[in-house]
């Protein structure tokens, strides 16, 4: 027998019964749009949190000083002294694929503004340190190299700590002392919100490394030296690049291990990314057990319809149909009920995802993935189920089969 | 024609149908039913046979395994020169597609399938152009007188043409033989006659026709009558004077409804 003909005689058998055939396929459509709107919520969610790292700067290194060891004791990362302007220096002069270098101190105390005081870190860096960050001043100016030159007692503000210290009126051009020290407040930083660990990034002040070292912590050494690569495609390039630099200046043999840590954001990129995978894989499966059970829904019908049809597959066979025309005809049916509903399914899926990310605010993303898998996964659950079924039809004997009332 | 033939010496005959010592057993929980005890008989191109006997006979067993929708426990079974007893269940397929038509009690229609599907139906296990099958399951619904039916469905037409139609489905492939399965058990009186007539028309242009049945005179249609009586054939005689059924047709009264209620 034909394989059109198969197809037409299939499609005129699930016409005969359309409430019948709707219902069956219900089950596959419900099943393969739950897939369909869980997977693009989930690559959604997994984008989202891509998007959120990336304004990071995926391409931001940050070398720390080694651990001193004193003695077998060890005290832990970012404590030695072995990180120098001069290190910071000559990172942004060698190695090629360094785009922006922003050497960094950090001290710490109360800050007085008039009548207000505040508690907040005060971080140091170059005039470069807003590039590298991606990040951006409100109102006002930032620091220039001519400030860090001249280890100038200027300061931006963060969004937390302006709010805080001046809650009516611009603090541009006020002065504020830390620690004693007076320094004019010359910007005031955008609001960034708080970081991947719910620290607020906008309880900062911000000044010249340099005035940092020199005026608050007078310690000579660098806490760390923040570092953007060329691209993000040359963080690599940019690590190694940075690691015989210092190797070389700090004169390390050749089998001894770094004196210095670098770590970048990639790492912390790829443990969100897995976090967000497996949230997706999740959900999938969750809603791929509806489109098994969608599936035995399909296998349920065909085989009330194999026993409500024996007589005709008796006179099909008393004609000179064989096992396997049966067999072809009800497989035909089963795939034809589960490829429908997987149509339809994806078409509600598609839908369903958009109302969620126009309603909930959720961002979804529909791959042609996800399109491919539940739409190959409705095809393979079509056979499976209907081969049951449809072998007890091609199975049977034709006279019982003419018989059966 | 009954006789104690070894096969190699009935070959040379060159009948339609030769069976030798056929027996059916059907294991029935404990007992064993015999539904046929060692059947012998031949059968020739272009004969129109009567089986008849009363029920459990084994006459409906007889037309199964010549229908080939069964298989003999022992015994052989020669149609056309090829051992069916031996063959298996696809080629008994494929020897009921392309040598038999079938014609039933109950007409065995597909319902809510037009005239022309139903007849086409055999075409379809055996590969042949669309138009070629259309045009072959016409004719045959013209050869039966059905051809301004063609696309109406089982239940539009009433059960003479119904039986037609499943007539004409069991010519439409040009089978070696036509099988009638107790034909006008389901039909009146006169409807019966005209299905008798398309019958021996059939068997005029020279298709070998044989029909299961327990009524005498349907029975009196054919030229040749076996009788089965407990799994065996008891009897075995030609029909020299079958009657005509245009003739008894056009002698019938016209059953008037009126005249019946009076």
């Amino acid at each position: 027998m034909k394989i059109l003909n198969i197809l037409l005689s299939a499609f005129r058998a699930l016409q005969r019964n359309k409430m019948r055939s709707f219902l069956t396929m219900l089950g596959i459509i419900i099943g393969v749009a739950a897939v369909i709107a869980m997977l693009a919520i989930g690559q959604g969610a997994e984008y989202s949190v891509k998007q959120q790292i990336s304004s990071l700067g995926t391409n931001v290194l940050i070398v720390f000083p080694g651990s001193q060891q004193q003695g077998g004791v060890r005290t832990g990362a970012g404590t030695m002294t072995t990180l120098t302007e001069e290190d910071a220096a000559a990172i942004q002069k060698e190695c090629p694929a360094v785009a922006f270098v922003s050497p960094g101190a950090r001290s710490g105390g109360q800050v007085i503004a008039g009548n207000l005081n505040w508690g907040t870190s005060i971080e140091g860096g170059s005039a470069d340190y807003l590039e590298i960050r991606k990040w951006t001043i409100e109102y006002g100016e930032f620091f220039s190299d001519q400030d860090v030159k001249a280890a100038s007692k200027v300061c931006v503000l963060g969004r937390t700590v302006a709010d805080n210290l001046f809650p009516e009126g611009s603090p541009v051009g006020q002065n504020i002392r830390i620690r004693n020290v007076p320094f004019r407040v010359i910007g005031v930083l955008a609001k960034k919100g708080q970081n991947a660990m719910g620290q607020d990034q906008d309880d900062v002040i911000l000044a010249p490394y340099t005035t940092v070292l020199r005026r608050l912590s007078h310690f000579p050494y660098l806490r760390q030296i923040l570092i953007s690569a060329t691209s993000s495609s040359n963080i690599n390039a940019a690590q190694a690049q940075i690691t015989e630099l210092l190797r070389m200046r700090h004169k390390i043999a050749q089998y001894d291990s770094d004196d210095f840590t670098i770590r970048n954001q990639t790492d912390l990129a790829a443990t969100a990314t897995a976090t967000t995978e497996i949230l997706t894989i999740l959900l999938a499966s969750i809603a791929s057990v509806s489109l098994l059970v969608g599936g035995i829904g399909i296998m349920n019908i065909m085989l009330v319809s194999v026993t409500e049809r024996t007589r005709e597959i008796g006179i099909r066979m008393s004609v000179g149909a064989r096992g396997r025309d049966i067999l072809t005809q009800f497989l035909i049916e089963a795939l034809v009920l589960s490829l429908l509903g997987g149509i339809l399914g994806i078409l509600l899926g598609v839908a369903g995802s958009s109302a969620i990310s126009n309603l909930a605010k959720w961002p979804t993303i529909i791959t042609a993935f996800s399109i491919v898998l539940s739409f190959g996964f409705s095809i393979a659950i079509g056979i499976f189920f209907g081969f049951y079924p449809a072998r007890k039809a091609a199975m049977l004997n034709p006279i019982d089969a003419l018989r059966y009332e | 024609m009954i006789g104690h033939r070894t096969p190699s010496s009935a070959s040379s005959n060159g009948a339609l149908i030769r069976i030798d010592h056929l027996t059916k057993i059907y294991p029935l929980g404990e007992v064993d039913v015999h539904a046929l005890r060692g059947v012998t008989v031949e059968v020739h191109r272009g004969e129109f046979v009567a089986i008849m006997g009363a029920s459990g006979s084994g006459k409906s067993t007889f037309m199964n395994i010549l229908g080939c929708l069964d298989k003999p426990t022992k015994g052989s079974y020669i149609l056309e020169d090829i051992d069916v007893s031996k063959l298996t269940r696809d080629e008994l397929a494929h020897i009921r597609n392309s040598k038999i038509g079938f014609v039933f009690q109950g007409f065995n229609l597909l319902s809510r399938t037009s005239a022309i599907e139903n007849v086409e139906l055999p075409l379809l296990y055996c590969s042949m152009p669309n138009k070629e099958r259309k045009e072959r399951a016409i004719a045959a619904l013209e050869r039966v007188g059905l051809g301004d039916r063609v696309h109406h469905l089982p239940n539009q037409l009433s059960g003479g043409q119904q039986q037609r139609v499943a007539i004409a489905r069991a010519l439409v492939n040009d089978p070696s033989i036509v099988l009638a399965d107790e034909p006008t058990g389901n039909l009146d009186s006169r409807t019966s006659v005209e299905v008798m007539g398309i019958f021996q028309e059939l068997n005029n242009h020279g298709i070998t026709v044989i029909l299961v049945t327990h009524e005498p005179d349907v029975a009196q249609f054919t030229k040749r009558h076996i009788v089965f009586r407990d799994g065996k054939i008891r009897g075995d005689k030609v029909n020299g004077t079958p009657r005509i059924a245009a003739e008894v047709l056009r002698d019938l009264p016209v059953i008037d409804d009126e005249e019946e209620e009076s």
